[in-house]
């Protein structure tokens, strides 16, 4: 139940950047959990290589996520979203997009596991005879954090509110001397720099190895739809949901069962209910 | 009519080419990758069905074709059926599945269908990895039965292939040329449109999701006979829902001709990648060429030469 709801924090986390791109913005981005893997493996490269924390090295390569986030989403445009074929093809796109960056991976590192150790990882302490590893509470804390300033970024800045806005009404954007595809560029580049610091998360907490984006698309789409659609509060009460609703199902039945949760949930969302707990 | 005669002339004189090879010896390793060539024109056939027909994009594929595998396993286990059962099993049940995600559709389209039965497939994979009768996680062998009707039994399965990668193909062609197809491409093109002429969508997208997960069933029943060792992870590969889809994509996929074009060269390209180069390469090359395709060339090859004809 504890280790449920500290894993919340990290998924809220995870399903941010497709709360942004498969929310608001309506790109179907099935290669989102592939970004997610490619950031964690960037904070074991810079561990092993300088010993540098995940967390840190993972905002020091937002920047760099951001920018392949931007050329992706140009590629996007320019074949699929300008021609107006974008559910069809570009859902393929995507998923071709998943394929490459996993197989990949798993030609550069193999697939065996890796882990990132830090100073903090192995700690822990107890509340009312409940052990909390710091392992789980970092990142709990980190994913809070990120989904907070996601939620003012919406809410207050400018390019915040231009990406609220364009997944509205685009035209009434474009009256207002704003360009929506600069807009949803730079809306593309935040959501993969959100999955790639999850990432950094993510290999703090467990193992990676490459096959690992496929766990992450049902664990995802699940939040994002059962969280409404790209409403963040909504995504951070689905984390929870779907966090406890895993520890318990993996208690009960079995780790093999918890995997099942997910895409469960997921199924059982969109034939009863599209539109999510928040949907407007 | 004479066009159909003669398409079926053409099928019959294949299965029949491909029963002289099987006699005929070569290197065995040829009729294991013919196998597998042969086993792609059948899924890619089948996936183009729904997703190239009616432009449904199942991500699901290997749920299909793992139903088709496991019925086998089952029925193999059980009463030790013959492969024709399994065949007709294999189909039976993952039709079904077909016309129950074609329910589905009701409420789910575009990217919420794709996505609906990618969960599927995991949902169902974790059902067999808990089920310990048919081999759980750790996966079962199989034992094939002595003396098949010619050749060995690697050569009889080949020939197997044959027949039905013909038959689907023909199945196909069938369903686009007729009224079932002009239907599917009305709704694909615009579902609400279709409606309003009275185009019956929900009966053609049921049917259209029922023969292609039959299909698709087929294809994975003789699965347990070739492998001879079924577990979770390779009856449900990942590699069958993006080969499904990246076949058509290559070929073109309004055309029954697309899927084939598309599964024997990227099979191919793939039988000898893993052959030279290695088994992960070969996921690479799919994964580049159908995002080089599907960006560059959204029509496929059979669309690149309806443009060098000038079309």
């Amino acid at each position: 139940m504890v280790a449920g709801l500290l894993l919340s924090g990290f998924y809220a986390a995870v399903s941010l950047g497709v709360s942004l791109i498969f929310g608001l913005l309506d790109i179907a981005n099935i290669a989102q959990p592939a970004f997610l893997i490619l950031g964690a493996y960037a904070a074991y490269v810079m561990n092993g290589a300088f010993g540098l924390d995940p967390i840190v090295s993972g905002l020091i390569f937002t920047p760099v996520f951001f920018a392949l986030g931007a050329v992706v989403y140009r590629i996007y445009y320019e074949s699929f979203e300008r021609r107006g074929a974008e559910s069809l093809r570009g859902l393929v796109f995507f998923f071709g997009l998943l394929f490459i960056i996993e197989v990949s991976l798993s030609m550069t590192f193999g697939v065996d596991y890796r882990l990132v150790q830090s100073d903090y990882t192995t700690r822990s302490f107890e509340i009312a005879g409940v052990g909390i590893a710091f392992r789980y509470l970092v990142p709990c804390v980190v994913g809070l954090a990120m989904t907070f300033t996601m939620y003012l970024f919406l809410s207050r800045t400018f390019y915040g509110r231009a990406i609220m806005a364009v997944s509205q009404d685009r035209m009434a954007l474009r009256l207002m001397g704003a360009n929506p595809v600069t807009i949803k560029t730079i809306a593309f580049g935040v959501g993969i720099a959100a999955a790639s610091l999850a990432g950094a998360l993510l290999i703090s907490i467990a193992p990676v190895i490459p096959s690992a984006d496929r766990d992450y698309i049902g664990r995802m789409f699940a939040i994002t739809v059962l969280g409404g659609m790209g409403s963040i509060g909504g995504t951070l009460v689905a984390s929870a949901i779907l966090g406890v609703a895993e520890s318990l199902m993996s208690t009960f039945f079995g780790p093999s069962w918890s995997l099942a949760v997910s895409f469960g949930i997921l199924l059982i969302v969109l034939a009863v209910r599209p539109a999510g707990l928040f949907g407007r | 009519m004479g066009r159909t005669a003669g398409a079926l002339l053409i099928g019959i004189a294949i299965v029949g080419a491909g029963i002289a090879l099987a006699v005929v010896k070569v290197n065995p390793y040829f009729y294991f990758a013919g196998y597998v060539i042969l086993q792609y024109v059948v899924i890619a056939t089948a996936w183009n069905i729904l997703g190239g027909y009616a432009g449904y994009v199942n991500f699901g594929t290997p749920a299909f074709f793992a139903m088709g595998a496991y019925t086998a396993v089952l029925l193999i286990k059980s009463v030790k059926a013959p492969l024709p059962v399994l065949l007709l099993a294999g189909g039976l049940v993952a039709g079904l599945l077909g016309l129950g995600i074609g329910y589905l559709t009701l409420r789910l389209r575009g990217t919420f269908f794709s996505i609906a039965t990618l969960a599927l497939a995991v949902m169902l994979q974790t059902v067999v990895m808990n089920w310990e009768y048919v081999g759980g996680s750790r996966g079962t062998s199989v034992i094939r039965p002595p003396g098949p009707p010619f050749g060995s039994y690697v050569t009889f399965l080949f020939t197997v292939m044959v027949g039905l990668a013909v038959a689907s193909v023909l199945i196909a062609r069938f369903i686009e040329r007729s009224r079932i197809g002009r239907g599917l491409a009305a709704l694909r093109d615009s579902e609400e449109a279709a409606e309003c002429m009275g185009v019956p969508t929900l009966r053609l997208k049921l049917f259209a999701t029922t023969v292609s997960g039959f299909l698709l069933g087929v294809a994975g029943a003789p699965f347990p006979y070739y492998v001879t060792f079924v577990e979770p992870n390779s009856a449900f590969a990942l590699d069958y829902a993006v080969n499904a889809l990246a076949m058509p994509m290559i070929g073109g996929t309004t055309s029954w001709l697309g899927p084939v074009i598309g599964a024997v060269l990227l099979g191919t390209a793939q039988q000898i990648a893993i052959v030279t180069i290695s088994s992960e390469m070969n996921l690479f090359i799919v994964g580049v060429v159908l995002v080089l395709f599907v960006v560059l060339a959204p029509e496929g090859i059979l669309g690149l030469v309806r443009r060098m004809r000038g079309h």
